[in-house]
């Protein structure tokens, strides 16, 4: 089944085409990535995605329903599926960590003190972050933190969708291994499905399943990492080897 | 006991007791399910069985692991099996990272915490005096700066704060002003209509509203304007670390950010307060000629006449230390804001009262001064 239904959209900004007519699909329980060189459109379409941009023409189908033709209802239910990890964090900076992470099941949830502590803290330390930074607010965390604690906040309600944009990047090298387990643990045993946008190449062969480049507007490239070694098209294999 | 819902069956035996996990143990259903769990054994060995568990998710097992962890504290033996190897896949991570303990909130002792805070509020008044008493020695001491290389000062910001803090508040002064002058005719032609001294009018207005209320007004309404977008503006820089970069490239924010600003308050506000003189006494003089008679000629005469230009001139006096004390303080307090979007909102109020505490305070001070030296 796809999860999403990427259309022949076409996004503008002025003179500026930034996608062109561009089609794909991803199916559920996958790691998707979407790639390209800087300033080709990955995080305009990601955020296409999830209902905070539009697009000029085409069409984009998530879990089904196209996002053209939401109700409002359909618009709530549609987002309570999804969590969404920003490129920097994007933490709630009136709240503590611990708040921030919690703060959709107060609100969306009618769980008990006890079971949300338990959750965000567990949550908080499958990301990898240390338990006294439970209190800390995020102007008191480095940007590799606040990038985890975004993700901890993204996964709180087990989504079926994930969306993350560049998670790895600002991260050391073994914490960012360590997130691309906890990806794929979440896949295997939750069945999630993962759209990253992301430039770590670790992270491109080790977990994606399938991934587009973008290039010029249009999609250059989709398959496997196996299949680009073998493509013939030498400025796509050059995006890696340079 | 032996019970069957749609989440848990329990069958008890003499020597065991086995909960069978059905259904979908999901977020959605996480608080029925634990109220289910309010039941006894008196067995000393649970076994637990997830061999017809449908849908699970990390809510259901962190519950799950809260439950195991419970019982086992009372002296029980938990059990589990019929599970599934992505069951334990999940189960594992999550009871590694399961909460081993709570660290407790940073602690709150009231009586305690409004004594530190008198402490506190006290301590950074004082800490703040001293900042903003050497934030005004380096404003003071860059502008000395930019006076002696004049290439330095940065015509194009300061023009364009101009514009920004000086042009287009001229709509709100036009309309306070005009009605200001209004106001004060109007009142008093009531009173001086029943002393047959209606001429006095033209003193009246004119030597309140140019000595005084003419620059009060406009400093207050620059101070609404301006010190709080100079707060803001600053405060955000500073947040989004690029007066951190400015500092880094070598850029004085003094003369980036700072001084453009004090500058164009300056050079503005006396324009300003004369532009608030001319449209107040104007309105005066309609008051003047639709209530008292007194037409816009005779009132212009009688100005000429009576009224010294000292009067005048100290308001347009006053209106330069008015502009610098809005500037200053908006910058001042723009450079206190950090890290939550919450200092914004908080410095910015706090930027805008001070600057029209201390433009009232010093007119003040103006005023005492030169009346008692007789001007
Ligand atoms: N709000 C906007 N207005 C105008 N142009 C925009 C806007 N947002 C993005 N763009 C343009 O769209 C293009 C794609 O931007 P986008 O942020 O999607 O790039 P990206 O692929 O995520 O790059 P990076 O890897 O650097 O994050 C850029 O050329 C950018 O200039
Ligand atoms: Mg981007």
């Amino acid at each position: 089944m796809n999860v999403v239904e990427v259309k022949e959209v076409v996004t503008r900004f002025g003179s500026n085409t930034v996608h062109d007519k561009i089609s794909f699909n991803i199916k559920e329980g996958e790691i998707f990535g979407i790639l390209g060189g800087s300033g080709s459109g990955k995080t305009t379409l990601l955020r296409e995605m999830i209902l905070l941009q539009g697009y000029n023409e085409g069409q984009i189908c998530v879990l089904g329903k196209n996002l053209k033709e939401l109700n409002t209802k359909q618009r709530e239910e549609l987002i309570s599926k999804w969590g969404v990890l920003f490129q920097f964090g994007a933490l709630f900076s009136s709240l503590n960590i611990l708040e921030n992470i919690s703060i959709a099941l107060r609100e969306y949830t009618n769980l008990n003190q006890r079971m949300i502590l338990n959750a965000s803290l567990t949550k908080l330390s499958m990301v990898g972050l240390p338990k006294r930074s439970a209190y800390l607010y995020p102007s008191e965390l480095s940007g590799g933190m606040k990038k985890r604690a975004g993700l901890a906040r993204a996964l709180i309600r087990d989504p079926k969708l994930l969306f993350l944009d560049e998670p790895t990047s600002g991260l050391d090298p073994k914490s960012a291994r360590e997130f691309d387990t906890l990806i794929r643990v979440l896949r295997d045993t939750l069945g999630i499905t993962v759209i990253m946008v992301t430039h770590d190449k670790d992270t491109i062969n080790s977990i994606l399943d399938r991934f587009i480049i973008i290039a010029d507007g249009k999609i250059g490239f989709e398959g496997t990492y196996e299949a680009l070694k073998k493509e013939k098209k030498v400025h796509l294999r050059d995006f890696w080897d340079s | 006991m032996s019970f069957s819902t749609t989440f848990v069956e329990v069958i008890q035996n003499k020597d065991s007791t086995v909960i069978y996990c059905l259904g979908d143990w999901t977020l959605e259903n996480i608080t029925k399910i634990e109220k289910l769990f309010k039941f006894d054994t008196k067995t000393k060995q649970i076994t637990l069985n997830f061999s017809r568990l449908d849908h699970f998710d990390t809510h259901g097992i962190i519950f799950l692991i809260d439950i195991v962890k419970k019982f086992e504290k009372r002296g029980f033996t938990i059990l589990k099996t019929g599970y599934s190897k992505e069951f334990l896949k999940l189960f594992e991570v999550c009871e590694k990272n399961f909460p081993k303990e709570y660290l407790p909130p940073p602690k709150r002792n009231s009586i305690k915490e409004f004594f530190y805070s008198i402490g506190k509020i006290t301590f950074e008044s004082k800490q703040t005096l001293v900042s903003f008493f050497s934030f005004v020695g380096g404003l003071t001491q860059a502008m000395i700066r930019v006076f002696l290389t004049p290439h330095k000062i940065r015509f194009k910001a300061t023009l364009f704060h101009i514009e920004n803090s000086g042009l287009k508040a001229m709509p709100i002064i036009f309309l306070t002003s005009f009605l200001i002058g209004v106001v004060i005719a109007f009142q008093g032609a009531v009173q001086l209509e029943k002393f047959g001294a209606n001429i006095f009018i033209v003193e009246m207005v004119v030597i309140s509203v140019t000595r005084e209320l003419a620059p009060l007004l406009t400093a207050i309404v620059i101070a609404g304007r301006s010190a709080s977008s100079y707060s803001a503006e600053i405060g955000v820089m500073k947040i989004t670390e690029e007066i951190d970069a400015m500092k880094t490239m070598g850029f004085s924010i003094w003369n980036f950010l700072i001084i453009p600003r004090v500058f164009a308050l300056i050079i503005s506000l006396p324009l300003l307060v004369f532009f608030a003189d001319v449209v107040s006494i104007f309105g005066g003089m309609v008051v003047a000629s639709s209530k008292l008679g007194i037409g816009f000629e005779e009132f212009a005469t009688r100005m000429q006449e009576s009224v010294e230009i000292k009067h005048v001139l100290i308001g347009l006096l006053k209106a330069p230390i008015f502009g610098w004390i809005v500037a200053t303080i908006g910058c001042f307090r723009g450079f206190q804001i950090s890290g939550s979007t919450q200092s914004v909102g908080k410095y910015t109020t706090i930027s805008v009262v001070n600057a029209i505490f201390w433009v009232i305070a010093m007119d003040a001070v103006i005023s005492v001064v030169l009346t008692e030296i007789g001007l």
